[in-house]
């Protein structure tokens, strides 16, 4: 098959390039973009270390086409931080010791930002839900829960209105 | 955390080929005609190898016989599904996977053995038959002292301490780019021992060691998996060095769950006796040890396990045979506790087995058999010899905070009411042993006032950067901002054993704290001299500038003192140049620590579909002085994950044709946020004499502890019903059968 180009929104800025039909989108941000914080952990969609958000909903990068993504927007995690300043996930991650060896980090600071776009407050279930298709070996998840739990305080208290 | 780490797949090296490994998918078989035609044509393909194309010789270990070596690439004989036969390079990954692909081999089957007591058994097939049997070793340990009492109650009982993978979340790889410099190579390899790795590689290429610079960037796990120095590795930096050119490996994870080494796999056959008040007499085991395909190092681990067999307890007599059995499974090594996790297991199942026929609480059973505090250091009849501990302690502390009374009182109730959902409390008291090898660390004050330590530990995770900053930090008065940790590179740091059995803080650490107070009594020495006072007379202000006592105006900084070292005009007599001093740490095997804990957890069994539910888990470690208490705890939450992730979840399965049935991360069910729970920790500090930071190993005593506990609840849970064992993992089909069993 032919070549095709594609034009993706990455991380705010627009890419375009062109691909091999049968290339994987996490290929394609590893490769062509040199963005290496998105990890390839398995070869069955089970670890989510690839994890990017997709016009803000998070997909297993290894699991589409890097053709699939044409005209759409993803965010990986050299994306979070906005303007020098950490995303609250970020610290949140810092501030609860979060990671460990940190393979699977950028995977689950991802599926925690967009679990808290949708949830601002989640519960200890809701996160081990959010996060439960994300395989960490290190942490035994407490601090990740931990952490996500501390970025929904921070961007809570950073929300207009809020008492700081 | 910004994406900006760099694992040993994001070093990008221009021009670097890809090598592919042709694997064996049989398990045990004559290797026939290998047809490299084909792939060698295809386009991309810069060169295909075999065995008999590399002049690399095998891998022997001095734990079992040489006939047991292995080769880099199979030769005449695979002996596990995922053995590497032959290996392709190419331009890019997808042209090397696609002519490997291409490579075809001639399988002749051989007879299959997978299971290590079938391998034991006269007639079973053989995987070296020149060796006449698959027992790589045989050892047989009788204590000392003779057996003082016959018992009057004995427990017996075959325990399956089931194989696990290690799964750290990268796989494995390496990078080799030859150094035109040392004639050598560049290697970056995801491991915990970068030392190590530049020793085994240099040997198998017959180059000098300093010829082969190792870097351990970003490692993403290791857990006992990244110790070895894998034949692939070893393969990849032939190829580099032959060809002159880069070549670079990553496993997919349906290969590094072949390829990597496993770990556990014993079968124990446990006797306990003991008293009719229940104090122990003696204890006998024979333990099978599957090393998988090639029996090697990781023979070494059934010896811990004998070594900590005695756990927490006085048991006056031990008898204990141990066979190293060859399998046509992956080789098998150190993964999370190595050795020591199986020990707690036999003797904690024991126990609980033990009570059960005594009618005894099992806290009770335990209280009786405990080495008093007083005892220390106290030597086993398994012959460890324990430096410190008081396991009492971290046992009320765990019955505290689980409340222990309440629970019984809960379980009774459900008991008496014949619940469908029944409760379990499982006990756990372990000790483990700690901190081998040797380490060294310079440390060096720099003109600009900041510092940098180099150590020979590797960490992957455990934050040492921190750690080892904080004790730098704390000892020259230095902010902790200003402190470079540099670790994980054969060029820049002195040699060491790396980050393995736990031992980093008590053996690496000392060597950076013995550095650190060598280079503060050189700055003392040497602002003394500048001062022409005493070096008594010299005083460290709050701020961590040197000057006189009671002389507020003379002061002196770090980084003022370290143009002075540089100044030999400006030295002392007979000091050497630089701030900067070293320091070597070292144990031999009768100065280990021996960390201890007591663990509970409280589980759920559904009696009707035999579904297990970890409610509780409380964990109080005692890992002598803590040093950094959030990266302790860090280490004690992933190890009790993998612990309970053995107990319930993991095991590594074959058929009886030894293919792997679960090599993958979609099947080999390790435990998601979802199936865990919030760890309950504590800590009790009880330092150890052995070391000048009274630290003992933490790493591995999550995965240690937890374990037993976990499997006695559930077996707590239907004991009333008949159930005295369940075989790990405790998956709802095994539990749900016991109970039939029983029932029926």
């Amino acid at each position: 098959m032919a070549n095709k180009t594609i034009s993706v929104t990455v991380n705010g800025g627009s890419k375009t390039s062109e691909v091999e039909p049968r290339r994987l989108l996490v290929h394609w941000i590893r490769e062509a973009l040199g963005l290496t914080g998105t990890h390839v952990g398995c070869d069955t969609s089970s670890c989510g270390a690839c994890t990017v958000l997709l016009d803000g909903t998070p997909v297993k990068s290894c699991t589409m086409f890097a053709v699939q993504a044409d005209g759409r927007r993803v965010t990986t995690v050299e994306g979070l931080q906005q303007d020098g300043k950490l995303h609250p996930i970020q610290e949140g991650f810092k501030e609860e010791h979060g990671l460990q060896c940190g393979f699977c980090t950028p995977g689950m600071m991802l599926m925690g930002a967009a679990l808290l776009e949708e949830n601002p407050d989640p519960s200890e279930d809701d996160v081990r839900w959010a996060i439960s298709g994300n395989l960490c070996r290190c942490t035994g998840y407490q601090n990740i829960v931990k952490s996500v739990q501390w970025a929904a305080k921070r961007a809570a208290s950073e929300q207009p209105g809020a008492h700081a | 955390m910004t994406g900006a780490a760099k694992y040993t797949e994001d070093v990008s090296v221009e021009g670097a080929l890809h090598a592919v490994f042709v694997r064996s998918f049989m398990a045990h078989a004559r290797i026939g005609d290998i047809d490299f035609g084909s792939a060698v044509g295809m386009p991309g393909v810069v060169g295909v190898f075999g065995a008999g194309d590399l002049d690399l010789g095998p891998e022997n270990s001095d734990e079992v016989p040489d006939v047991f070596a292995r080769p880099m690439l199979a030769n005449e004989t695979v002996r596990f599904v995922g053995e590497p036969i032959a290996v392709v390079v190419a331009d890019t990954l997808a042209e090397a996977m696609d002519a490997a692909a291409l490579v075809l081999v001639d399988y002749d089957p051989l007879p299959v053995v997978v299971d290590p007591e079938e391998a034991l058994a006269r007639g079973a097939p053989l995987l070296f038959p020149e060796h006449g049997s698959n027992v790589a070793v045989e050892r047989n340990f009788t204590s000392r002292a003779p057996r003082e009492r016959e018992p009057e109650v004995v427990v017996t009982g075959r325990f399956l301490n089931q194989r696990l993978s290690a799964v750290p979340m990268e796989t494995n790889g390496a990078l080799a780019v030859p150094d035109p410099d040392t004639g050598g190579l560049k290697m970056w390899i995801p491991c915990q021992a970068p030392h190590w790795m530049s020793r085994e590689i240099s040997k198998a290429l017959g180059l000098e060691e300093k010829q082969v610079h190792v870097v351990a960037p970003a490692v993403g796990g290791g857990f006992g998996a990244k110790i070895a120095t894998y034949p692939e590795q070893i393969v990849v930096a032939a190829i580099a060095h032959r060809l002159g050119r880069p070549v670079r490996y990553l496993e997919a994870r349906s290969e590094s769950m072949v390829a990597m080494t496993q770990g556990r796999g014993q079968v124990q056959h446990v006797r306990l006796g003991a008293t009719k008040e229940g104090m122990i007499t003696d204890l006998e085991v024979t333990n099978i040890a599957d090393q998988g395909a090639y029996p090697g190092e990781g023979s070494s681990l059934s010896t811990l396990t004998r070594q900590m067999a005695s756990g927490v307890y006085r048991i006056p007599y031990i008898h204990y045979r141990t066979f190293c059995v060859a399998t046509n499974t992956t080789p098998t090594f150190a993964y999370r506790g190595a050795g020591r996790p199986e020990a707690a297991a036999l003797i904690e199942r024991a126990m609980d087995m033990l009570a059960q026929e005594l009618l005894m609480d099992p806290v009770e059973l335990r209280r009786k058999n405990f080495i008093p505090k007083e005892a220390f250091p106290y030597k086993t009849a398994s012959r460890a010899r324990y430096d410190i501990g008081d396991y009492e302690a971290t046992l009320d502390k765990a019955l505290e905070m689980a409340g222990y009374e309440k629970l019984r009182k809960q379980q009774q109730e459900r008991r008496a009411a014949g619940d469908v959902k029944q409760l379990g409390i499982g006990l756990s008291c372990y000790v483990e042993l700690t901190g081998f090898g040797t380490d060294s660390s310079t440390v060096e004050v720099h003109e600009d006032g900041s510092v940098s330590a180099t150590t020979g530990t590797s960490p992957h995770g455990q934050g040492h950067e921190t750690a080892w900053a904080q004790l730098v930090s704390a000892r020259l008065n230095i902010p902790h901002e200003r402190v470079q940790i540099v670790h994980s590179d054969t060029r820049l740091t002195a040699k060491g054993d790396g980050t393995m059995g736990s031992r980093s803080l008590q053996i690496g650490g000392s060597a950076v704290h013995g550095a650190s107070v060598g280079v503060l009594e050189k700055a003392k020495l040497l602002a003394s001299h500048l001062f022409e006072v005493s070096v008594e007379d010299i005083v460290q202000h709050d701020d961590g500038r040197f000057g006189i006592a009671g002389v507020p105006d003379s002061v002196v900084g770090w980084g003022e003192l370290a143009s002075a070292a540089s100044d030999p005009a400006r030295l002392p007599e007979g000091m050497d140049p630089g701030l900067s001093a070293k320091d070597k740490f070292g144990y031999d095997d009768n100065t280990m620590s021996y960390p201890f804990g007591a663990h509970i957890a409280v589980a759920e069994v559904d009696t009707e579909t035999g579904q297990v539910k970890l409610l509780r888990h409380i964990a109080v470690d005692d890992c002598g002085r803590i040093l950094n208490p959030m990266l302790v705890e860090g280490q004690v939450h992933g190890g009790v994950a993998q612990g309970v992730a053995q107990a319930l979840f993991e095991e590594v399965v074959y058929d009886e044709d030894g293919n792997p049935l679960n090599a993958n991360l979609a099947s080999y069910d390790m435990p998601t946020a979802a199936e865990l729970i919030n760890f309950e920790t504590a800590h009790t500090e009880t330092p150890s004499p052995l070391n000048p930071l009274g630290a003992k190993g933490i790493g591995e005593s999550g995965t240690i502890g937890s374990t037993p506990a976990v499997q006695n609840a559930v077996i707590d849970a239907v004991n009333h019903l008949g159930v005295r064992h369940i075989d790990m993992p405790l998956k709802p089909e095994r539990v749900w059968r016991a109970i039939r069993r029983t029932a029926g």
